[in-house]
């Protein structure tokens, strides 16, 4: 888990203002460990400069797996275990597989991507998350810094450069 | 930044500010619940005591308590399975296919909508369970399990099995959806609650909302698994009702052999599902006070929808009749010329009016801006959707090949009983999911407050260049 311990926090009261401050941080030189708001703003993954998440590869592969499992299981069970005559059909027909086949990619790649979000974003109904701020819920974007990683930079400075971004206040919160 | 015209009207009025939207959403979650959701709760769980009785009744000694007999052989079961599958394409409809539409109307509408969906595709799926009769063995007629019969397997050529995995994934899917969306709700309950002081439900919610955190990380993620799901579910929306008429229309009886079926099935169940929509929202709206949230001009869109979809409907029944006509097959002109003139005529036009004449009121602005008269037509076209499957299922039935077979229909108390089982089911699910979880999406209308809130829209211009100045 996280090692850091002290932060300073700005807190901001409204998303265009975090957005160019999220900017002006960033190029006076001061890393930003995260930024948590009430509500997805957009455009701030870009401005904090991450990259894309890479979710849709995984519910496409998800998907894929879907598709050539049902396709399978059908093919092998009515085609080869357990061969029945239905209307004298053939025993593999591909048309009155697709539903079941559709089914399936979209069952397996939702849950499949799903999962795959809670693991990597640390997800699990135990334990209390790391808050900065309470009201980061509520109706404040809340911008918190790592002091120790900043080392080159006084924490007057930073609470200095929050101020003139636009923060309406500056905390400092550390954590055992 | 999203920038909305400013002639456009305001999704949310009252001048609400973030804070406000937390407050008035979370309020009801907190207080203690009021008398009123105490009555229909008393109501609720009465209505399904009585039908859990008929359940085990129909359990206990078999689906013969049924009104089925040999010609009629599948009649109120498979109708009220259909009904509620209806009724529950709305809610992914809303927040799939719409949010697909970037329809920002939505965002008030969606949460409550899911729900609904949720409880009304497992009360749809009681029918099919009870039919099945000793349906602790159904897991091996209707799932690809290893079985004692040298591993028999399912049929998978059958459009009931495919009912089977459409229904199923359907209701995961759209579970999933909604649970995902409840979870940044969940966080701000948690939150609120750590700051009222409530350790217990701050720990309830806590696990709830997995330990949302709601940092930009996670928030784009999420973004992206929300556009995704919406992708995902718009074809499966669109694919389960297909399925469900498919049970009818690869059969060779006349009047279910239609291939009409999937596009005027899809078009009904949302028919059907933006109507219970709309009953149940104004009824929340009222006793939540939810009025700045839910608008008048939220409710006329969704009568829009009623006006495209029941027009839809009406063109399919009247394409029905000209081609049973014009194919010149008489088995398919006797089926129809049955419906209209035989002994189940009444119902045939109970649905004819319900359903085509009723929602072309809303062409009026007077009516679909009117509340009652929403509330009104909204429960009648539900009663008008419950005759649709009825006429197609039952007169299709009824008159067999041989006359000496010809019969008619009497549900016993026990159809009865357990179409009201589900009704009780569904009003009791409705009602703890408004107590207990925010019925609007408090997130989502947050996000949504600046471009689209009475005062904002007009400030918003200034707004910006304020904030320009600043750097």
């Amino acid at each position: 888990m996280d090692v850091n311990k002290n932060f300073l926090v700005g807190v901001f009261e409204d998303e265009d203002v975090l957005l160019a401050a999220v900017k002006k941080v960033r190029s006076g030189g001061v890393k930003i460990h995260e930024v948590y708001s009430p509500f997805p703003v957009h455009g701030l993954d870009e401005a904090l400069g991450y990259k894309r998440t890479r979710l849709p590869i995984a519910a496409f592969l998800f998907g894929l797996t879907g598709t050539t499992l049902a396709l399978t299981m059908q093919i092998w069970m009515l085609g080869y275990d357990w061969p029945m005559i239905i209307g004298g059909k053939n025993f593999v027909s591909l048309p009155p597989f697709i539903p079941v086949t559709f089914e399936m990619t979209v069952l397996l790649s939702a849950l499949g991507m799903v999962a795959t979000f809670m693991i990597v974003s640390d997800m699990k109904p135990y334990g209390s998350p790391r808050q900065f701020d309470l009201r980061s819920t509520e109706d404040k974007h809340v911008m918190a810094i790592d002091t120790d990683a900043n080392g080159g930079k006084s924490k007057d400075e930073i609470s200095r450069l929050l101020k003139e971004a636009g923060a309406s206040e500056v905390n400092t919160k550390s954590f055992e | 930044m999203q920038v909305t015209s400013a002639i456009r009207e305001p999704l949310i009025t009252g001048g609400k500010t973030v804070k406000d939207v937390s407050h008035d959403i979370s309020r009801q979650v907190e207080g203690a619940p009021t008398k009123l959701w105490w009555m229909a709760m008393a109501i609720s769980l009465v209505v399904f005591a009585y039908g859990f009785y008929c359940v085990c009744m129909l359990l206990w000694h078999g689906v013969g308590m049924w009104g089925l007999n040999k010609t009629v052989g599948w009649a109120w079961d498979i109708t009220n399975f259909v009904w509620w599958v209806g009724i529950g394409h709305a809610g992914t409809l809303i927040s799939a296919i719409l949010l697909l539409f970037r329809q920002r109307w939505r965002m008030s509408i969606n949460r409550a909508a899911e729900a609904m969906t949720i409880f009304a595709v497992i009360c749809a799926a009681t029918f099919p369970l009870m039919h099945m009769g000793r349906l602790w063995l159904g897991f091996y007629w209707c799932l690809p399990l290893p079985n004692t019969w040298g591993s028999l397997w399912a049929n998978f050529n059958s459009p009931l099995l495919w009912d089977v995995f459409a229904i199923s994934t359907y209701f995961t899917v759209s579970l999933v959806f909604w649970y995902m969306g409840l979870i940044p709700d969940f966080a701000t309950i948690r939150n609120r609650a750590l700051m009222q002081g409530n350790k217990i439900r701050a720990t309830i919610y806590n696990a709830l909302s997995f330990g949302w955190s709601g940092g930009a990380k996670t928030w784009a993620r999420y973004e992206s698994v929300a556009l995704i799901l919406a992708g995902l579910s718009t074809p499966l929306v669109l694919s389960v009702h297909t399925i469900v008429s498919m049970d009818f229309a690869t059969s060779v009886i006349p009047g279910w052999h239609t291939t009409i079926f999937p596009p005027y099935f899809v078009a009904g169940a949302i028919f059907s599902g933006f109507a219970m929509v709309l009953t149940l929202l104004l009824i929340t709206r009222a006793v939540f006070k939810l009025e700045d949230y839910i608008t008048i001009y939220h409710i006329e869109l969704m009568n829009i929808i009623i006006i495209v979809t029941g027009s839809i409907v009406g063109i399919a029944y009247i394409t029905e009749l000209f081609i049973s006509w014009y194919s010149g097959v008489e088995y398919e002109g006797y089926a129809f010329y049955n419906r209209v003139q035989g002994p189940y005529a009444w119902s045939y036009w109970s649905m004819m009016t319900c359903n085509v004449i009723s929602p072309q009121l809303f062409w009026i602005k007077k009516i679909r801006t009117s509340i009652v008269a929403t509330f009104v037509l909204s429960i009648i076209v539900n009663i008008g959707m419950w005759f649709e499957r009825f006429v197609i299922i039952v007169t299709s039935l009824h008159r067999d090949y041989i006359p000496s077979s010809w019969t008619m229909f009497h549900p016993t108390m026990y159809d009865i009983g357990e179409y009201l089982f589900t009704f009780g089911l569904f009003f009791t699910a409705f009602l703890l999911f408004a107590k207990f979880f925010p019925v609007i999406n408090i997130a989502e209308v947050k996000s949504i407050l600046k471009a689209t809130s009475e005062k904002k829209a007009v400030a918003h211009g200034e707004l910006v260049e304020e904030s320009a100045n600043k750097h």
